[in-house]
């Protein structure tokens, strides 16, 4: 099903969600999620070409000794939009993930053959320097990762990796990673505590906050609200339509409603396959492929 | 009967069984602890840590057998130690496919449960031999062969409990794979890593086979490491097998002393433990 068709969305850019278009006329967005809206409102109405793609991926396969996980994918996300990818368990959604910042590559049994294009660079040449590709493109997991040391040094701890800043500019850059996850005023009067003390969701928040501190240029993100309470996954969808004005950002979820509401594109993926790939509005309303619609609709998985 | 009796009958019967076998243990340890107390507690004076081993029918105390096992457990732990995570370490972040590391942790397993007498003849020959005299460093490196192996085990199995999704999310950052081990997964293990290292310090603090081959005994006050140094094992090996009674005083004080010691450095480490649980 992975035709160019597919790399190529056609129609609008972007679905047009929470009414956003009728909202584009009445301008002074004060509270931040009328000012999403409009935001939202604004870049549907400009119909600007859509952004270049950040990432082709051309005939990836993907093998855990010899059983192959990925059968030939071929596809596009596209730079500052949200690509979802869903799918039932074990249809390889995580696993594609795991390839575009190579971090399979810590497991000696797996490997991974065709192309994946960033900026036009193929990542899987084996002279790719692993770190500088992965402080490019940041990821948040599963489940919440703390580090065992404290808020502020968790969040500098990438950016003491690549950048050697004075104590004064560290912390303005750590303060903007939490603000930018919505968890600054939760933490700031604590940030020399444990990270390991924080709260499932707001560990989760420090773990975004970590990830962009870095300024990648890409966002992959591992089902990030499947181990939290619906709170703390509406404060993280939240952040990630803030998140995506700057970043190329791809989401794993096992959430229809979670992928309908917060993605610009989906990716239905079925046994190593993508089944298919096109606007999230398009995927969620008309989809072309019986078992898209099966799928999203509960008739199996 | 019903089946239901006959299993609260075998559940009684074998919660019996249990608590004896939990109470025959623990009342010889109490017994020796017990006669350690009972024989040793008068023997527990200012004398006995700031005088040295008597001759027979003087009075004396322990200080250079206290300084001496003091100095060799703590060179013996400095050397040890560094030796044992580093090796703990590559067994559990580097050899989890490699032939070399299976070979490693197998030796290593041997080496734990080798008799530590085979140690102290290995050191004897190794250097006792070579240098001509019995010497506190010969003492001390026979205590660090048995550091080792203790600390590797230890080591390797601290680190397998880091989750791997921390190292995941390390490597993720583009951290490099040095930085991440002493950075983030040693910190989410030190607890564990320091608990091991205090229980080989207690596991070599009673060793008295090995050093009877290295550091032998010094019946004086002595500081050089090239010499023959006193320790408690020893001394209360020769004092207790003596036919002296205040040698033998002085015996069962060292072994209290040494009892209440391991006792303490133990009870450091389950606290250790412990904290890392609270932490979580």
């Amino acid at each position: 099903m992975s035709t160019d068709a597919n790399l190529q969305p056609t129609g609008p850019d972007r679905p047009q969600r929470f009414g956003a278009a009728q909202q584009s006329g009445n301008g002074a967005p004060a509270p931040t999620h009328a000012a999403i809206i409009a935001e939202r409102a604004k870049a549907a109405t400009a119909k600007v070409p859509a952004p270049p793609e950040k990432v082709l991926v051309r005939d990836l396969r993907f093998y855990y000794k010899q059983y192959e996980a990925l059968k030939g994918i071929n596809l596009g996300l596209r730079d500052k939009r949200v690509t979802a990818f869903i799918g039932p368990s074990g249809c390889g959604k995580s696993t594609l993930l795991r390839i575009l910042n190579r971090i399979y590559q810590l497991y000696p049994e797996q490997r991974a053959t065709g192309e994946v294009l960033v900026d036009g660079r193929n990542i899987l040449d084996p002279k790719e320097d692993l770190n500088l590709l992965r402080a490019k493109i940041g990821m948040v997991f599963q489940k919440p990762t703390p580090f065992p040391m404290s808020i502020h040094d968790n969040v500098a701890f990438g950016i003491r990796l690549y950048e050697k800043l004075p104590p004064s500019e560290l912390d303005a850059r750590v303060e903007s990673a939490l603000r930018r996850a919505a968890l600054w005023d939760e933490v700031k009067d604590k940030l020399k505590q444990s990270g390991l003390s924080l709260s499932g969701g707001q560990q989760q928040r420090l773990c975004i906050a970590r990830a962009i501190a870095v300024k990648p240029e890409i966002l992959l993100l591992d089902e990030p609200a499947s181990a939290l309470d619906p709170i703390s996954t509406q404060r993280i969808e939240e952040l990630i339509n803030e998140l995506k004005t700057d970043y190329c950002i791809v989401i794993v979820t096992h959430n229809m409603q979670q992928a309908a509401r917060s993605s610009d594109y989906t990716a239905f993926m079925y046994l190593g396959e993508l089944v298919e790939f096109d606007e999230t509005e398009v995927i969620f309303t008309h989809p072309k492929n019986k078992r898209t619609e099966d799928y999203i609709t509960g008739r199996f998985g | 009967m019903s089946p239901y009796a006959r299993r609260r009958a075998t559940n009684s019967l074998v919660l019996g069984l249990s608590l004896a076998a939990t109470v025959f243990g623990l009342v010889w340890l109490a017994f020796i602890f017990w006669t350690l107390l009972r024989n040793g507690i008068s023997a527990i004076t200012l004398d006995l840590f700031v005088q040295t081993t008597p001759p027979p029918g003087s009075a004396g105390g322990l200080r250079n057998a206290i300084f001496g096992s003091l100095v060799m457990t703590l060179v013996a732990t400095l050397v040890g130690s560094p030796i044992g995570i580093l090796a703990g370490t590559f067994l559990a972040e580097y050899g989890r496919a490699n032939p070399i590391a299976s070979v490693v942790r197998f030796i290593n397993d041997i080496l734990l449960s080798a008799p530590s007498i085979i140690v102290g003849i290995f050191i004897y020959q190794l250097m006792v031999l070579q240098m001509g005299h019995f010497s506190a460093w010969a003492g001390a490196m026979a205590l660090a062969m048995i550091v080792i192996p203790v600390v590797v085990r230890t080591t390797e199995d601290m680190l397998n409990l880091v989750p791997g999704s921390l190292r995941e999310a390390a490597f993720a950052l583009g951290t490099p794979k040095w930085k991440v081990i002493v950075m983030v997964t040693y910190r989410a293990a030190v607890q564990g890593m320091l608990t091991g290292v205090l229980l080989a310090v207690a596991r070599i603090s009673g060793e008295t086979a090995p050093l009877l081959f290295t550091a032998l005994n010094n019946q004086f006050w002595s500081t050089n490491m090239n010499a023959p140094m006193a320790n408690l094992p020893v001394v209360i090996f020769q004092f207790a097998l003596s036919p002296y009674k205040d040698w033998q005083s002085l015996a069962w004080g060292g072994a209290l002393l040494i009892t209440v010691a391991i006792l303490v450095l133990n009870i450091t480490a389950r606290l250790l433990a412990n904290l890392k649980s609270f932490a979580k």
